[in-house]
């Protein structure tokens, strides 16, 4: 789950990074009066949204004035900011964030991760701060800063220190380093966090340490021992149908084409995505429906697939270890019979009671095309889509 | 004997008493694994499918001289019952529960490490379907009858992926020495690397199958160690192809987040280590044919 970065600094600064000045504002008005009470006569006014990339996308903007204060804002509230990392729909502005600007001496990148290589927590740190990390990772590698935390003893100050002195920081800022690198590892395993990114991390000319971004991602497995994290759930900030998906215990990724797949795992929902495309078609979606298909878990899963307006066939891809294929499929025909589903359905059963679970399908009376093998299936899916588009077209043109 | 269990491997169950855990314990005695007990915390002296319940690993291990578990434990606990199992000196571990915080998989794995290497617990799993060598034993979630028993060693991320692949080589009439599926979690007890090494030791693998799939650095570590280690022909797939970048695809490990952690970059680096990649899901049955018809 990801935060805004209003709220991932608020729980460093908890934890004893500093940061600048700054304060939450929901309207342009709002916003001007934030930057009075912050004070100076420069402020940074900022679009919280769920991605990166906020200040190239023109979500980032330097204003010295009420008048621009308000001004940025009208222009930022409500619109959508496409970053590199939203995709094309972009990300709704819905608060910003007024922050007073500050004097920068040097840019730090600073990165905690869950790295799976050591299988432990690692920091990853570069002097070539203000560059995205992939940027760095390409162009100066040499200047990435690399130390992983031994669990049973957590962070170490030595551990800080050689970042800090590696990282060529003003020996007599050493202090403040390790304090912000405890700091950031202590919010980090407290809350259970995948990530941690401050980006940059800023020395400013009066000899301060500040985090001037911060973002956070936390573990999904752990929210339930952090009910405040989870609180912190923003869904102006998630594609609907993926909330939607999620609140009913279903795993959903939409996508741009035009197969929507039911298939149950996510390593056979991903192959069967696949498939589909080598079959030449595009999937809708990723969905793993779990390990039980129950007929219940199904008909959520056509609802979910139908309410993706680009549907136009869904292949139903189930493999039925545990439970049988009769049961699954008389789950599917019972799903069909709830939820109207006006696209061809591709239905492709394996594993235990198989030619039960064909039979099931053949006497429904329903239009479900039935396929045996995964290749099959795709195949057939792909065929009734491009089928149907024709027949589309000539029912337009014939109107 | 297959490299992690056998007919005789003495197996508990930690968490019997759940719904999903009884029905599969039935599964697993029905296919002829030796379930010698459970544990359950407070359960103790109970019976749950003619085994009895212990409240501890320790008292199990005691008793029963249990040397497998299966840990079927709800998310919050799971940590914590395979460091049990650990600690009252099981073998080897199977996690099947799926949601297990990734930071306390970071402890679970520190912990292990405490133990020296000849008591050291192997932990497969957790968020995987378990492992079965076919007409010895269950240790899992599986469907048994898809597996003939063979040559063939399977190493999996998926579960029912997994299962594809088995379905396909049984049509071909191939069988597998061991399934292993080491599971979809980002932290994970053991690695492709890790079983690839017990199939290269295994007199009953003859052919190894891996099975994975976009996100993390563990596919290309293994590219690495078959091309210095492994004598036996690898076959692999990696699912994944049309996963968008930087989603999350089910599986808490299925992201992809930095290079080399897509697909068709695994599939490069698989084939630049000699393995023969299926290009697709629908052949792996037939390209481990193909493999073992031009190693015969």
């Amino acid at each position: 789950m990801d935060i805004h970065e209003y709220q991932a600094k608020e729980i460093l600064a908890n934890f004893g990074v500093d940061i600048p000045p700054g304060a939450l504002a929901y309207s342009p008005e709002q916003a001007a009066y934030r930057a009075r009470e912050i004070g100076g006569d420069r402020w940074v006014v900022k679009a919280q949204v769920h991605a990166g990339g906020r200040g190239k996308a023109g979500g980032v903007k330097v204003c010295s004035s009420d008048a621009e204060i308000q001004e940025t804002c009208e222009n930022l509230f409500g619109r959508k900011l496409v970053t590199h990392q939203t995709g094309p729909e972009g990300k709704g502005i819905y608060r910003v964030y007024v922050e007073g600007a500050v004097p920068i001496e040097r840019e730090i990148y600073l990165g905690f991760v869950l790295d799976r290589s050591s299988q432990r927590v690692m920091i990853v740190a570069s002097a070539e701060g203000g560059m995205e990390i992939e940027e760095i990772s390409a162009e100066k590698p040499d200047s990435i800063v690399r130390a992983t935390v031994e669990p049973a003893v957590g962070l170490q100050d030595f551990q800080c220190r050689q970042i800090a002195f590696k990282l060529g920081i003003d020996p007599a800022l050493t202090a403040r380093m390790v304090r912000t690198l405890q700091g950031c590892y202590q919010a980090f395993s407290e809350y259970d966090a995948t990530m941690v990114e401050i980006n940059p991390l800023v020395i400013t000319g009066d000899n301060r340490i500040l985090a001037l971004d911060a973002k956070m991602t936390f573990d999904d497995n752990a929210l339930f021992r952090h009910p405040h994290i989870s609180e912190l759930r923003d869904k102006s900030q998630e594609d609907p149908r993926e909330s939607r998906a999620a609140d009913r215990g279903l795993s959903y990724v939409g996508l741009d084409g035009n197969i929507g797949c039911i298939v149950n795992g996510a390593g056979l929902a991903m192959a069967t995505m696949d498939t589909i495309k080598l079959a030449g078609g595009e999937p809708a979606n990723f969905l793993d429906i779990g390990g039980g298909a129950t007929p219940e878990r199904v008909a959520k899963a056509f609802r979910l697939v139908m309410s993706d307006s680009n549907v136009q066939a869904v292949l139903v891809n189930i493999f039925a270890g545990i439970n049988r294929c009769d049961w699954v499929a008389e789950g599917v025909v019972q799903a069909l019979k709830e939820v109207q589903v006006e696209v061809p359905v591709i239905v492709r059963l394996a594993g235990t009671n198989v030619e039960e679970g064909q039979k099931i399908l053949a006497k429904s009376g329903l239009p479900i095309i039935r396929a045996r093998t995964l290749m099959e299936a795709a195949e057939r899916a792909v065929g009734a889509w491009q089928n149907d588009l024709s027949e589309n077209t000539i029912v337009r043109a014939v109107q | 004997m297959s490299i992690f269990i056998d007919r005789e491997t003495p197996v508990i169950v930690q968490g019997i008493t759940g719904k999903m855990a009884r029905f599969h314990t039935a599964d697993m005695i029905a296919y002829g694994t030796n379930v010698v007990g459970g544990v359950v915390p407070g359960k103790g002296g109970q019976t749950v499918e003619g085994v009895p319940v212990f409240d501890t690993v320790e008292e199990a291990v005691e008793r029963t001289g249990a040397e497998a578990s299966l840990v079927f434990v709800p998310p919050p606990f799971a940590a914590d019952s395979i460091m049990e199992a650990a600690d009252a000196g099981i073998r080897y571990c199977v996690c099947i529960t799926d949601g297990i915080p990734a930071q306390d998989m970071i402890r679970v794995k520190r912990y292990m490490y405490r133990y020296p290497r000849e008591r050291r617990m192997v932990l497969t799993g957790p968020n995987c379907a378990g492992t079965i060598s076919p007409g010895k034993a269950l240790l899992g979630i599986m469907p048994g009858h898809i597996y003939l028993p063979g040559p063939v060693g399977i190493i999996g991320r998926s579960g029912t992926l997994g299962y594809e692949a088995a379905a396909q080589l049984k049509e071909h009439g191939i069988g597998v020495s061991t399934s292993v599926g080491i599971g979809g979690d980002p932290i994970n007890g053991s690695s492709f690397k890790d079983i690839l090494h017990r199939f290269e030791q295994d007199d009953e693998t003859h052919v190894i199958c891996m099975i994975g799939e976009i996100g993390g650095p563990q596919e290309a570590e293994a590219a690495a160690y078959i091309r210095d280690h492994v004598s036996k022909p690898v076959i692999a797939y990696v699912a994944g192809l049309t996963a968008p970048k930087g989603r999350t695809m089910g599986h808490a490990g299925a992201i992809i987040s930095a290079f080399g952690e897509s697909a068709s970059e695994k599939v490069e680096i698989l084939t630049a280590a000699g393995v023969t990649v299926a290009p697709n899901p629908a052949v792996i049955g037939d390209t481990i044919a193909r493999v073992m018809r031009e190693a015969a």
